[in-house]
C-alpha cells in the first residue's frame, strides 16, 4: 500500500492505495467517479482518458501511485460553475455523442487537443483521435464537434 | 405552435452524459457486494471430466464457487433460440441444449464452467485461477463450410445441421434460368464481426431477503424480455419476484438482446449465496461471449437477358450459427436474410437456401442489419458484375429493374408499401457528382493511384413485426411495443415506452413526438425506459423498431389522452364533445371559444369537484386520472430504402484503400429529427466500411479465436473515414400513421457492398473478399499489373 496525494477536479484526496492499483480503478472505485470508463484491457479505445497535469493520458494504463502530487481532471471537473466547458457544448451541438460511453474520453482528448495546437485540420483532428474507439457515431459529428468548439476555445 | 417532429432538436441525454452523469451498469455499486470471475474453457471442444473447486474454495476472500452441478441440481434452465424454424422437408429445427454453466462438454472458447465469488475482484481472479477442470480435448469443428461434412458436435444433431430452410420455387427459378442469356455467379464470404459496443456487458444482482425480489441490473437492449426468459425458461424467479433494470447502456447493435450465462447464474447465485454480486466484463471475455454476427458462405446467381433484364435469382447459403442457436440466431441467416436478398429488383423468379450449422466457435445472432447486410451484399455484388460482364452501366442497369409502381409485391415475401427508387438514385447520382467520375479516375492514374467506384441499392424489412406475422414464421413472441403516458396533476407528463435506448436518443424523439401531440412543451416531458418495475411490458429495441413500433405506440397513448381531455373539456365547458378541438394544447369550444388547456384539465382529472358545488368534470362511463397505454401492432413491416456511391483510391504499391467520397441517400418516410437521423446513418456507414476493409474475427483451426483484443480486431477509428455526404427522399410509409420508417441499420446493410463494388472496380473487376485489407488488394494490385502488361 502507498499512500498517495492527488489534487483531483480542484479538491484535494489523500489515500492509501495498493501499488497496482490503476488510475482508472483509483478514480471509479475510490473516489466514485464513474464518468471515467473502461471498454477495453489493452490501452486501446480511450474511453478512460483523464488529464494529468493538464495533459491526457489513459488513465486504464497509469498507476495511481505513479502520479502522486498531480493535478487530475477528469470530466466532471470540466463544466465550470454549472456551464459546460465549450467542448462539452459543441458535442451536443453537433450530436457528437450517442450512447454516451466513449464520450469523456473522447470529450477529454479533444480538449487537450485544442490545447496542443489551436485550429487543427479535419485530418489533424482525425489523426489525433486515433486513440479513442467509438463505435456509435462514425467519428463524423465528432470532428464537428471538435471543429466547432476549435472557434470558440 | 410549430411542430417538433422534424426538427433537429438538440438531445435531452447529452447534459448527463457529457458531464460523466451517465449511469452504466458497471458504475453501480451495492453495499456488501462481491465480485464474480467465470472460468471459462480454453478449448473450443472438450469433454469436462471433472471440475475440483476445493482449493479455490479455500482462496483468501472466496465466497461461493458455483459449477454446472449445481445449476442443474437447481434445475436452471438454459439459453434460448426465440425463433423455430422449418426445413425444406418439413422437419423441425435442431436445437442442442445450452446450458448456463456448461457441465459435460465446452463447445466454444470462453464458455462458462463455473463462477467464482469473492470479497474483492483481486481475489476473486485468485479463486478463479484455483478451480481445476480436468477436460478430454476433442477435435473442433470450425469452418462452417466443413461443418455438415464433419463430426456432430451435439448429441442428436446430425452433420451439424440446425435446418435445412428453403424459401421460393426451384422449378421456376430454373425456368426463368433456361431462357436467360447470361448467368452472373459470385462466391461470398460474408466475414464474421464481432459488435463490439463500446461498453463491455455486465451484471449487477442484488437479492432481497426479505421481500424474495432479485433485482438485476444489466447491459440489455431488452430488459422485460430478459426477464420473461429468466423466468420462463430459465426459472430463476417468478416474473413478479424478478426486477430487471437496463440502465444507461453503452451500445448494443444487437449484441445485448440475448439473455447471457453470466446473468442468469449472478441472479440465481445471489439468492444462493445471500449476497449481491457485480460482474463485468473484460474486453477479450466480450469478444470471446458476445454474439458475433454475420458469417455466411453464399453461392448466388443472377439470370439476366443481355439487356440487362433480370429474370431469376438462386442463393445457396451456409450460415454459421456457432456453439448454440440463440434468440435472433435461427431467424437472422432466414426470414431475415432470405426474402431481402432479390434486393430492390422485379425478379419473377428466386429462391433462398439456407443451411445453418454449429461449429465450436461463439454463437452467432443480430449484428446491426441482422440478415439484411448479407442479403443485399449477395444481390448488389451479383448486380454490379452483371452491369460489368453486360456492359451496361451500373447505375443504368438499377434503374431497369427498378419497380415503379408502389405497393411492391417483392418476390419472396414482402409487399413494400412505399418507395421510390428512381428517385434515391438520381439523386445519389447527382450528390456523388458520378457523371465527373472518370475524369477523377484519369486524374489518380496520372497520380499512380487506382480509382473505383461502387454503387448499391437497397431496402430492408425493419421495424420487426406485426406480431400474427412473425409468430406466423417462427417467432416465440409477439413483436408489438407498449406505451403509457402519465399526465401527472401538475401538468408534467412521464412517457413509459417498452423500447429501450442505448444510443438512440429515445429521450428526445419520443419527447418530440409526445409534445405534438399533447400541445405541450419538451421540457414537461419525460420518457421513461429500462426498467420492469417502471412502465408497461415492452419488447425493447432491435431491428430498428423504436420508432416504428414503440413510437406510434406513445403516439397512440396520446390520442387516448387527448380523446379523455375532449370528453372532460365538453363537460366542463358545456359543450357537445364534437364541438370542441383540440390544438396546440388546449380544447376550445368552437362556438364560444371558451378554453380549457391540457394542463387544467390533467388537474380536473385528478381533483374531480369543487367546493360548495356536487359537480363533476368527469363525464359518465370516464374515471378520475388521466393515464394512458397502447400496446401498438402494425399492420406490416416498415421499408426503408436508398442508394449508396463510393469511391474508393488503392495505392498499388502498399495495397491501403482510401475512401475517397461516401453519398448516401436514403428514404426514412418521415424523419422526426434530422440530425439523430443523420447520426444513426454516419454510424452505420462507419460499421459497414468497417466490415468492407477493417474487420474480421479470425478462428484457428482448433477453435482459438485469434481477434479477441483490440490489438487484433482492427477497430475503424477516426481517421478511415472521409466526411460522409447524405441526402435523403421522402416516401411516406402506410403502415403506421406518422408515415416513418426504420433507420438505425440502413449505413450498415447498404455500405459494405457499396465500397466492395469500388473496391472491385478499381481493381478491374477482380473478386477480393471482405475485409479488403492492404495486403488482400496489394496482392490482387499486382494479379492486376501481370494480366494489364500481358494485354498491352
Amino acid at each position: 500500500m502507498t499512500k498517495i496525494t492527488l489534487e483531483v477536479n480542484g479538491k484535494k484526496v489523500s489515500k492509501d492505495v495498493a501499488d497496482h492499483t490503476l488510475l482508472s480503478v483509483f478514480l471509479r472505485d475510490n473516489l466514485n467517479l464513474t464518468g471515467t470508463h473502461v471498454g477495453c484491457d489493452t490501452s486501446q479505445c480511450g474511453a478512460c482518458v483523464v488529464h494529468v497535469n493538464g495533459k491526457s493520458i489513459k488513465s486504464c494504463s497509469t498507476l495511481a501511485a505513479d502520479i502522486d502530487g498531480s493535478k487530475v481532471t477528469t470530466i466532471e471537473g470540466l463544466a465550470k460553475d454549472g456551464k459546460l466547458h465549450p467542448m462539452q457544448e459543441a458535442f451536443k451541438k453537433t450530436h457528437g455523442l450517442q450512447c454516451g460511453f466513449c464520450t469523456p474520453g473522447m470529450v477529454m482528448s479533444a480538449v487537450d487537443l485544442l490545447q496542443t495546437k489551436k485550429n487543427p485540420s479535419e485530418q489533424e483532428i482525425r489523426e489525433w483521435l486515433e486513440g479513442n474507439i467509438c463505435r456509435c457515431t462514425g467519428y463524423q459529428n465528432i470532428v464537428a464537434a471538435v471543429k466547432d468548439a476549435s472557434t470558440k476555445m | 405552435m410549430a411542430s417538433l417532429v422534424g426538427s433537429r432538436v438538440e438531445r435531452k441525454e447529452d447534459g448527463r452524459f457529457l458531464q460523466g452523469k451517465g449511469r452504466y451498469t458497471a458504475d453501480i455499486n451495492i453495499a456488501n457486494q462481491t465480485y464474480a470471475i467465470f472460468v471459462r474453457s480454453p478449448h473450443a471442444r472438450a469433454k469436462i471430466k471433472s471440475v475440483d473447486t476445493s482449493k479455490a474454495l479455500k482462496s483468501s476472500g472466496v465466497v461461493g464457487v458455483l459449477t454446472g452441478k449445481e445449476i442443474a441440481e437447481d434445475k436452471i434452465g438454459g439459453l434460448i433460440a426465440g425463433w423455430a424454424i422449418r426445413s425444406e422437408d418439413g422437419s423441425e429445427m435442431k436445437v442442442p441444449a445450452n446450458p448456463p454453466l456448461a457441465k459435460d462438454v465446452a463447445n466454444f472458447v470462453g464458455e462458462p464452467i463455473a463462477v467464482v465469488f469473492a470479497e474483492t475482484l483481486d481475489e476473486a481472479k485468485e479463486g478463479a485461477e484455483k478451480v481445476k477442470v480436468d477436460y478430454k480435448v476433442l477435435k473442433a469443428v470450425v469452418d462452417p463450410a466443413d461443418a455438415m461434412k464433419s463430426e456432430a458436435i451435439h448429441d442428436g444433431v446430425d452433420k451439424n445441421l440446425c435446418y435445412d430452410w428453403l424459401l421460393g420455387d426451384r422449378k421456376a427459378v430454373d425456368e426463368a434460368f433456361a431462357k436467360a442469356d447470361k448467368i452472373i455467379k459470385v462466391d461470398l464470404i460474408n466475414n464474421r464481426l464481432v459488435p463490439n459496443a463500446m461498453e463491455p456487458r455486465a451484471c449487477v444482482v442484488d437479492y432481497n431477503t426479505a421481500s424474495e425480489e432479485i433485482t438485476l441490473y444489466t447491459t440489455s437492449q431488452n430488459p422485460h424480455l430478459s426477464r420473461l426468459v429468466m423466468s420462463a425458461f430459465g426459472g430463476v424467479a417468478p416474473e413478479n419476484k424478478l426486477r430487471v433494470v437496463a440502465p444507461d447502456v453503452g451500445g448494443g447493435f444487437g449484441s445485448k438482446i440475448n439473455v447471457y450465462n453470466e446473468e442468469i447464474v449472478c441472479s440465481w447465485a445471489s439468492k444462493k449465496i445471500e449476497r449481491p454480486i457485480k460482474w463485468v466484463a473484460e474486453r477479450t471475455e466480450s469478444f470471446l461471449t458476445d454474439t458475433h454476427g454475420r458469417d455466411h458462405v453464399t453461392h448466388a446467381e443472377l439470370a439476366v437477358t443481355k439487356e440487362g433484364k433480370f429474370l431469376g435469382f438462386k442463393n445457396e447459403t451456409i450460415a454459421n450459427l456457432g456453439a448454440y442457436a440463440r434468440v435472433f440466431g435461427t431467424v437472422t441467416p432466414t426470414y431475415l436474410f432470405g426474402p431481402c436478398a432479390t434486393g430492390v429488383y422485379v425478379i419473377p423468379a428466386a429462391y433462398s437456401n439456407v443451411k445453418a450449422v454449429y461449429t465450436n466457435t461463439a454463437p452467432v445472432d443480430a449484428y446491426r442489419g441482422a440478415g439484411r447486410p448479407e442479403a443485399t451484399y449477395t444481390i448488389e455484388r451479383l448486380v454490379e458484375k452483371a452491369a460489368m460482364e453486360l456492359g451496361i452501366d451500373k447505375t443504368e442497369i438499377r434503374m431497369k429493374n427498378f419497380p415503379t409502381e408502389f405497393p411492391f409485391k417483392q418476390t419472396l415475401v414482402h409487399t413494400v408499401d412505399s418507395g421510390d427508387y428512381v428517385a434515391g438514385l438520381e439523386k445519389a447520382k447527382q450528390m456523388a457528382d458520378y457523371a465527373g467520375f472518370e475524369a477523377r479516375r484519369k486524374k489518380s492514374e496520372v497520380n499512380g493511384k487506382l480509382r473505383g467506384i461502387g454503387v448499391s441499392s437497397y431496402f430492408e424489412a425493419c421495424g420487426i413485426a406485426p406480431s400474427a406475422a412473425v409468430m406466423s414464421l417462427g417467432c416465440g413472441v409477439g413483436l408489438w411495443e407498449s406505451a403509457e403516458v402519465r399526465f401527472n396533476p401538475t401538468g408534467q407528463i412521464s412517457v413509459f415506452t417498452g423500447a429501450h435506448s442505448h444510443g438512440q436518443s429515445h429521450q428526445t424523439t419520443f419527447a418530440q413526438i409526445a409534445a405534438d401531440e399533447l400541445g405541450v412543451p419538451m421540457e414537461n416531458i419525460d420518457v421513461v425506459h429500462g426498467d420492469t418495475d417502471k412502465g408497461t411490458f415492452g419488447m425493447g429495441t432491435y431491428g430498428s423498431r423504436s420508432l416504428t413500433v414503440g413510437g406510434i405506440a406513445i403516439v397512440n397513448a396520446c390520442k387516448k389522452i387527448v380523446a379523455k381531455g375532449k370528453r372532460v373539456a365538453a363537460k366542463m365547458l358545456e359543450v357537445n364533445e364534437d364541438e370542441i378541438e383540440f390544438k396546440d394544447g388546449e380544447f376550445v369550444a368552437l362556438k364560444s371559444n371558451k378554453k380549457k388547456t391540457i394542463g387544467e384539465i390533467a388537474f380536473a382529472c385528478y381533483l374531480p369537484g369543487q367546493r360548495d358545488e356536487m359537480k363533476s368534470p368527469i363525464p359518465e362511463g370516464d374515471e378520475p386520472g388521466l393515464i394512458e397505454s397502447s400496446f401498438f401492432d402494425p399492420a406490416n413491416f416498415s421499408f426503408p430504402a436508398g442508394s449508396h456511391i463510393c469511391e474508393v483510391e488503392i495505392d498499388p504499391d502498399t495495397g491501403n484503400v482510401k475512401v475517397e467520397k461516401y453519398t448516401a441517400v436514403d428514404d426514412f418516410g418521415r424523419i422526426v429529427n434530422p440530425m439523430i437521423v443523420e447520426g444513426q446513418v454516419h454510424g452505420g456507414i462507419a460499421q459497414g466500411i468497417g466490415q468492407a476493409l477493417h474487420e474480421n474475427t479470425q478462428y484457428d483451426e482448433t477453435g482459438q479465436l485469434m481477434t479477441a483484443s483490440y490489438m487484433d480486431y482492427t477497430m475503424p477509428r477516426a481517421d478511415n473515414f472521409p466526411e460522409f455526404n447524405l441526402g435523403f427522399t421522402c416516401t411516406h410509409a402506410t403502415s403506421n400513421p406518422l408515415g416513418v420508417k426504420g433507420c438505425g441499420e440502413a449505413g450498415a446493410i447498404a455500405s459494405p457492398p457499396t465500397v466492395m463494388n469500388a473496391v472491385i472496380d478499381a481493381l478491374g473487376g477482380q473478386e477480393i473478399s471482405m475485409p479488403a485489407t492492404a495486403e488482400k488488394v496489394w496482392k490482387a494490385c499486382k494479379t492486376l499489373k501481370k494480366s494489364n502488361a500481358k494485354a498491352a
